[in-house]
């Protein structure tokens, strides 16, 4: 049978899908445990028992000097600036590319500037930001809104402009103006078009978050993970980085399901 | 009663020359077809008609007055894809051309309004053939029903001039027979003027009280840029009344069912071998089944 044709029945899927992961921490295992027998005071790669141990300290028991919970004080941290940023660039994401997508004047206007605003480094902003906006949650918010807004604005503008001629035409034939189109047309069909393309910047906003957090903050996850790289800490880099990431394939799975519950009509839409 | 004039129209896009003194007087409660080979400039022409085209030169009247330059409520339209609204149930796609007419601000409607809308819309969908869809969305119906809800959706407004450009192109035979009868219907139960782009000459014929040919009389590769479509032939038709009215189409049973080759099935049964004049035997020979394993 060619390769092409072989499919894999749920099962084997699920199977298929679990190699990696597996692969990885076993790899994991053993080399810590020949770099562990070698030398038992090895830092690089924390036997299992160790992590647990760093997370035991950072999760369930009180901080000595502070008496918080760092793991979910850092976690609430990142993740009220993570979301409100997310929230802010969406709503202006959305107004912005309807307005440039839909309206050729606009476009005319703004579309121009985007394209050239897009290409900014947002990293290199940072310290323009921390020196205006100074060091507290403001500018850390305003780097993750800077480095995602544009390309969503750029993205949805361009999903509104693939919206087809014939459907802008009929509502004009049923008598719509600019306004009723924008709203009962183009918005609707545009919202899970955004969460799509929500879902592509949760990567570059998590990585604007801890860049931000790693040079100046006192709390965070991308914070800690910075401030215990001073002590080879990896017994509490690995878990923060863990978790980093289950954190962002949660936003991921969240937006899916939305998009999915939400708007019911796009999934058949897509496909027609 | 919607009278249609092109006085000397024009269409060029730059140097190219796409249509070419256009002259034209469409009668009210006219079913116009447009037919010609493609590239020809006839869907060219039914855009400047719905206002998203201007006219290079010449003008267009609608009762003698010049065409508004948008597309507006007047004139209604159906396409061959992307009529109807993806986001918007059944009902709610027939129903959002009155909310756009009572509601500026919101373009939806609330209350004893809403309740109006929805029994009107009804009424639309019922007389159209969608009764009992009003929930599903537009991704779940088939084409045929798409086209009778985009029809059910342009007549919620009223229009005076009802636009199709191959709006059955992509139906199956069968279905569009059948969506002949109801756009017959339709043109007949109301004052509608019709124009129609079609490819499909004997569809023309039976419906139109007037076929219109466009043509390029000059075809020579120089000549192609330069020298536009005109109106080839004008064939009026007279207005043939349906014969059939078709109501409310009831769920799908079998109502026939042919056998294409009841002699080979025969012969079959009977253990001969197949008559002369049968279809050849198509099944592979039960080795030679085998031997691709």
């Amino acid at each position: 049978m060619r390769a092409i044709n072989m499919k894999p029945n749920f099962g084997w899927h699920v199977v298929l899908a679990c190699l990696p992961f597996i692969a990885l921490a076993a790899a994991y295992a053993i080399s810590s445990d020949a770099r562990l027998t070698a030398n038992p005071n090895d830092k690089l790669l924390p036997a299992l028992g160790t992590i647990v141990e760093a997370l035991r300290l950072h999760a369930i028991v009180p901080d000595a000097r502070t008496g918080i919970y760092l793991l979910w004080s850092d976690t609430a941290a990142s993740l009220f600036r993570l979301l409100s940023a997310l929230a802010i660039s969406a709503a202006i994401a959305l107004v912005f590319g309807i307005v440039t997508g839909l309206l050729p004047l606009a476009r005319s206007t703004l579309g121009p500037f985007i394209s050239v605003a897009s290409m900014v480094p947002p990293l290199a902003l940072l310290p323009i930001l921390f020196i205006v906006m100074g060091l507290g949650e403001a500018s850390k918010i305003t780097l993750i809104v800077v480095g995602t807004t544009l390309k969503l604005i750029r993205d949805l503008a361009q999903r509104v402009e693939e919206i087809p001629r014939e459907q802008l035409i009929k509502a004009q034939t049923l008598g719509a103006s600019t306004w009723q189109i924008a709203l009962r047309v183009v918005t609707p069909q545009t919202l899970p078009r955004l969460l799509d393309a929500l879902r592509l910047e949760i990567g570059p906003a998590w990585l604007f978050l801890i860049a931000a957090e790693a040079i100046a903050a006192d709390s965070g996850l991308g914070y800690r993970i910075f401030l215990v790289r001073r002590y080879l800490s990896m017994d509490v880099i690995i878990p923060y980085v863990l978790w980093i990431t289950l954190l962002a394939f949660l936003m991921d799975y969240a937006l899916r399901l939305i998009q999915r519950k939400a708007f019911p009509w796009f999934a058949g839409a897509r496909s027609a | 009663m919607t009278a249609i004039t092109f006085d000397k129209v024009w269409k060029e896009y730059g140097d190219h020359v796409v249509l070419e003194r256009i002259n034209l007087d469409i009668a009210p409660r006219s079913f116009v077809a447009l037919v010609g080979p493609s590239g020809c400039g006839k869907t060219t022409f039914l855009r400047m008609l719905l206002g998203e085209e201007t006219a290079t030169r010449g003008q267009i009247l609608v009762d003698g007055v010049p065409l508004k330059a948008e597309p507006d409520s007047d004139r209604g339209v159906v396409f061959q894809r992307y009529s109807v609204f993806p986001h918007l149930t059944v009902l709610q796609n027939v129903m959002i051309g009155r909310e756009f007419e009572k509601s500026a601000l919101l373009g939806k409607l609330f209350g004893a309004q809403r309740r109006t809308a929805i029994e009107e819309a009804s009424k639309l969908l019922y007389e159209v053939g969608l009764a009992g869809h009003e929930t599903k969305y537009p991704a779940s119906l088939s084409g045929g029903m798409q086209q009778r809800l985009a029809l059910a959706q342009a007549l919620n407004r009223r229009p005076k001039i009802l636009l199709l450009d191959e709006p059955f192109g992509a139906l199956d035979p069968g279905i569009r027979a059948d969506i002949h009868v109801l756009i017959r219907r339709i043109w007949n139960q109301n004052n509608l003027t019709v124009v129609m782009v079609t490819h499909d000459l004997s569809e023309a014929f039976r419906l139109g009280t007037r076929v219109i040919a466009f043509e390029r009389p000059r075809n020579r590769p120089e000549e192609l840029e330069r020298y536009g479509a005109t109106l080839g032939g004008d064939l009026p038709v007279p207005p043939v009344m349906p014969k059939t009215q078709a109501g409310p189409q009831p769920g799908a049973t079998i109502t026939q069912d042919f056998e294409v080759w009841p002699r080979k099935i025969a012969a079959d049964l009977n253990g001969a071998s197949a008559a002369p004049d049968a279809p050849p035997d198509l099944s592979l020979p039960k080795d030679s089944e085998k031997a691709l394993h």
